[in-house]
């Protein structure tokens, strides 16, 4: 029988530094056995449970895109004891991954629609993972327009700053970047909050899907806009947190109302969260 | 209704041969509680309570148990490599289990035996553990299984069931495990009439005897919501402590956390009985808390027994009637109660 709290091992390949605060590091891992790896497959959207030995196990969302075979890419916010310990370790170190757990981004469905991706802040993981998949060359024709806003505190705070500007020069996805307030003179992108930058922007509801992540002030005030847009609710996905233990749907603790975030969720359409009490 | 018959002054024989071949658990005096405990004689049994203080979960579930190991010798190259704590699955035996204990780990195979997980530990010593019941003579003035699915003679979950029928045991063989363990021992004689007519009513009487009711079918008449925001929890949790006694003693709490903990360069990944009463639960790193309030912690025990579960598995509420909580709760919150409440809901 698969033993569904056994970590499988990985090494540390490498660490980036993502932001200015040096609070948010991306951990490129790799399978000690490559059995292990090919067990592990992915959709983004998905999170894993990293496994510290001695430390103890974190709930993080999986930023790679199931593109991107040989590795896993995890970008961590220093908060309590494990990311602590996780952000002193550095490349070659042993820890331990567990998953992939929970659903994804409704890929099926969002087919030969157009995408809308809003993120903000440290939340933005699996929406790099879902970007990296999307622009794939073996996916990219199966979706409409991709427009992506993401924003964050400062120029300083934006994960993925390599990326982000390859993807700006890119004219198969349409990429807002902004920030709350930049003191850079030579800043080329927007500034103004994530929900101010939607109703600017205003991208269209027309056959699209909006995917939303980001810190609950930003998800309060960015859902009036969309559906402002026109974005119905079935159309609106979220990605939610929760404090989490195994992962698999039985400790007990993740639930909103009948529906456990590891298990049914971290996904859920605007639809299905409207059905739920508001206990999150 | 029966199938074997044992003289009372044969159980001590019955026991000791079933040590032979099972660990044994059964109730044991400990001090101002009776709990089940593995016995190594048949004399230490003691069968003269109601029932137990703590629920037999612990058999399934131990409230702190080694899930992994591990070094972190730096020298080693497993170090920080994960492996699995052997565990002791030979044979086992609860003795004496109430039948309402007995249905409520059937209730936890809903959680822990999954399509698409399954907990290794608890699949495998559902397994490997018989289950020989006690039918319930003498039932509380707290037990109210009979109007959740359960009953004193109901052998729901149960392998065997024992009915103490005056002067000897009747016995109901009710698997093929059950089967198993009464071949092993070959005590016991076939049963008579007057017995028969003994055990019947001794469980006419025992039915009679449970007046505490409760009532479910108004729990599938609203949705979740109608349930959450009822005006009835305020004056519920007015009194709780979030002491957690209920989810302690309770048959069908299995919530769990998971722990590690290191002596010098060996350590062990523990799994501890957690409750939905602590704060702690609950608590982002961030430091949001989605139930912070003591309020949405008890509304959080009872919606998941008498709601969420209801719904999800279509298979009853998550309570077997046991009273434990009810005995236990320093405040006198009465789970009977909670169930008025939210059966009569109005909306």
């Amino acid at each position: 029988m698969e033993n569904p709290y056994l970590p499988y091992p990985v090494r540390i390949d490498s660490v980036v530094t993502e932001t200015e605060d040096r609070n948010l590091k991306t951990f490129k891992l790799i399978f000690l056995n490559s059995a292990d790896r090919e067990k592990f497959i992915h959709r983004a959207g998905q999170f894993a449970e990293l496994s510290i030995a001695g430390k103890g196990e974190i709930p993080i969302g999986i930023a790679s895109s199931p593109t991107e075979q040989e590795y896993l890419l995890f970008t961590v916010n220093k908060v309590g004891v494990v990311t602590t310990a996780l952000h002193q370790m550095s490349a070659g170190d042993v820890i331990g991954v567990r998953g992939p757990l929970g659903n994804w981004y409704p890929w099926e469905q969002m087919e030969g629609k157009n995408i809308v991706i809003i993120g903000g802040g440290f939340a933005f993981t699996t929406l790099r993972a879902s970007i990296v998949y999307l622009l794939h060359p073996d996916n990219r024709s199966h979706f409409g327009d991709i427009t992506v806003i993401y924003g964050a505190r400062t120029p300083g705070m934006l994960l993925y700053k390599d990326e982000l500007a390859a993807w700006n020069e890119r004219d198969d996805i349409r990429i807002h970047i902004t920030v709350d307030a930049a003191d850079d003179p030579n800043w080329q992108y927007n500034v103004g909050f994530v929900p101010a930058i939607t109703q600017e922007k205003a991208p269209s509801a027309k056959d699209a899907y909006a995917v939303v992540c980001g810190p609950p002030i930003m998800i309060k005030f960015t859902l009036p806009i969309l559906r402002e847009l026109g974005f119905p609710e079935e159309r609106t996905i979220m990605s939610l947190e929760m404090r989490m233990k195994c992962g698999v749907g039985m400790c007990g603790r993740c639930n909103i109302g009948g529906e456990y975030v590891c298990k049914d969720g971290p996904v859920f359409s605007l639809t299905q969260l409207s059905q739920l009490p508001g206990e999150y | 209704m029966a199938d074997r018959v044992i003289k009372k002054s044969e159980l001590i024989k019955l026991i000791d041969r079933l040590l032979e071949s099972y660990r044994v658990y059964a109730p044991v005096r400990q001090q101002d509680m009776t709990n089940f405990q593995e016995i190594s004689a048949a004399d230490q049994v003691d069968l003269s309570l109601a029932n137990t203080t703590m629920s037999p979960k612990s058999i399934m579930l131990p409230q702190s148990e080694t899930m992994f190991e591990f070094n972190l010798d730096k020298t080693s190259d497993q170090a920080a490599i994960l492996r699995e704590t052997e565990k002791d699955l030979s044979p086992r035996l609860i003795f004496g289990i109430r039948p309402c204990d007995a249905k409520a780990f059937q209730l936890l195979d809903l959680n822990f035996d999954t399509v698409a997980y399954k907990d290794p530990w608890w699949v495998a010593r559902r397994k490997t553990t018989t289950l020989m019941g006690l039918a319930c003579n003498a039932p509380c003035s707290t037990c109210f299984c009979t109007s959740v699915g359960s009953g004193p003679f109901s052998t729901e979950g149960l392998d065997l069931l024992l009915i103490d029928a005056g002067d000897e045991f009747a016995i109901q063989i009710l698997t093929k495990k059950g089967e198993e363990l009464l071949a092993k021992t070959s005590i016991g004689g076939d049963v008579s009439e007057a017995t028969v007519n003994v055990v019947l009513a001794r469980q006419e009487s025992s039915l009679k005897a449970i007046e505490s009711r409760v009532f479910t079918e108004g729990l599938k008449r609203h949705e979740v919501k109608a349930f959450f925001d009822g005006d009835f929890w305020d004056e519920l949790q007015f009194a709780c402590i979030n002491c957690g006694v209920c989810t302690f003693v309770c048959p069908t709490c299995w919530c769990f956390d998971i722990q590690d903990e290191v002596h010098k360069d060996n350590g062990v990944r523990l799994r501890n009985w957690d409750s939905c009463m602590f704060p702690l639960f609950t608590l982002h790193g961030s430091g949001h808390n989605p139930r912070a309030q003591k309020l949405q912690r008890l509304r959080q025990r009872f919606m998941h027994k008498l709601k969420y579960f209801v719904d999800k598995y279509d298979q009853g509420v998550a309570c077997v009637g046991c009273g434990r909580c009810v005995q236990q709760c320093p405040v006198n919150i009465d789970i009977r109660e909670v169930f008025r409440l939210m059966n009569d809901l109005k909306v």
